[in-house]
């Protein structure tokens, strides 16, 4: 039986790395990257940073709508050296409170388009956001990377899990 | 096991339901989606539902935000335990709500994040699509997950499937 959705590779946040790296997923059609995640920033909030491929230049843009609980907001980027996801947890949120991330990826492995993301950011006792992310770059993805922003590392606990998707 | 696993389906008969309930929920996956297709019973547009964890509506809270298609985008923090949208028995006939709910690490030992998107769509002045940022601030493993119309009950055809995630 072909298998369609697939676990391919998790991390567990058990020392104080300040970044994720995942380079190992060919063979599918889009990837899923689900993260619990926290970081070490003195406050109550993170910023995810998403690179491919290790570019760090102006190749990004995105679009957010989000809400605070009082007010909605859009809000635009360009130009920019990655991608900014806001707000994960951060060190002073209540304990053992992580923030769900989940970025979808379709179609990354071309060689023909632009690379788009849609990602989820919530953080419960802050905001939560809706973005689309493009990536100025036709190549094929072949690492992701996840970088804690604001702080120096991501708490212990976090977790980052990246999964693929078949197309028959 | 499969990396994405069905664990339990409900069908909503002709005498409705109160609530819909997935009970005795394993540890075996690493994170949980529920897919809802929902209308209730209340002679309105749109309405919403509410969660339960482990029998509780104690813990919650909330950063939503929404927008009708008209007027202003909104965000809001109550009901504390609101998960999203569902359409009501004055909607387009036929018409049901479409929601997923995500929930990460339920099995683990943090407080329980979860990340909804929902919308109601009817072709009519009024419906909504809602992105939830909810939090349960409790560090037991989720055993049970209820899903409550803010009135009324749960209309026949009205759908939810439970499913399991597991990591790498």
């Amino acid at each position: 039986m072909t298998v369609t959705y697939e676990a391919i590779q998790s991390y567990t946040i058990t020392g104080s790395p300040n970044t994720v790296t995942f380079n190992s997923f060919s063979g599918y059609t889009d990837l899923v990257l689900v993260a619990n995640a926290r970081g070490n920033y003195a406050d109550a909030l993170g910023i995810m940073r998403i690179r491919f491929n290790g570019d760090s230049s102006s190749n990004y843009s995105m679009t957010q709508l989000y809400g605070n609980g009082s007010t909605a907001t859009s809000a635009r980027v360009s130009n920019q050296s990655s991608f900014g996801l806001e707000y994960t947890s951060g060190n002073s949120d209540t304990a053992n409170v992580f923030s769900p991330v989940i970025i979808n990826i379709q179609n990354y492995s071309n060689s023909t388009t632009n690379k788009t993301l849609l990602a989820r950011t919530n953080n419960a006792g802050v905001r939560t956001v809706a973005q689309v992310g493009l990536w100025r770059s036709t190549s094929a993805i072949t690492s992701i990377t996840i970088e804690e922003v604001l702080g120096t590392n991501w708490a212990v606990g976090s977790t980052f899990s990246l999964y693929g998707i078949k197309a028959e | 096991m499969a990396t994405y696993e069905k664990i339990a389906t409900a069908t909503v008969g002709s005498g409705g339901a109160s609530s819909i309930d997935f009970n005795t929920i394993l540890a075996n996956w690493t994170d949980l989606q529920i897919l809802l297709s929902a209308r209730y019973s209340t002679v309105t547009l749109t309405g919403y539902c509410t969660a339960a964890f482990n029998g509780s509506t104690s813990g919650f809270s909330i950063r939503g935000l929404y927008g009708s298609g008209s007027g202003t985008p909104g965000s809001f923090t109550t009901p504390s335990n609101f998960v999203g949208e569902i359409v009501g028995d004055n909607a387009s006939p036929s018409t049901f709500s479409n929601l997923s709910m995500y929930i990460p690490n339920y099995a683990g030992s943090t407080n329980k994040s979860y990340s909804v998107d929902s919308v109601g769509e009817n072709n009519g002045t009024t419906a909504q699509a809602t992105f939830t940022a909810g939090i349960w601030a409790n560090t037991a493993a989720i055993t049970s997950i209820s899903l409550t119309p803010n009135s009324g009950n749960f209309m026949q055809y009205t759908t939810a499937t439970l499913y399991g995630i597991k990591k790498a």
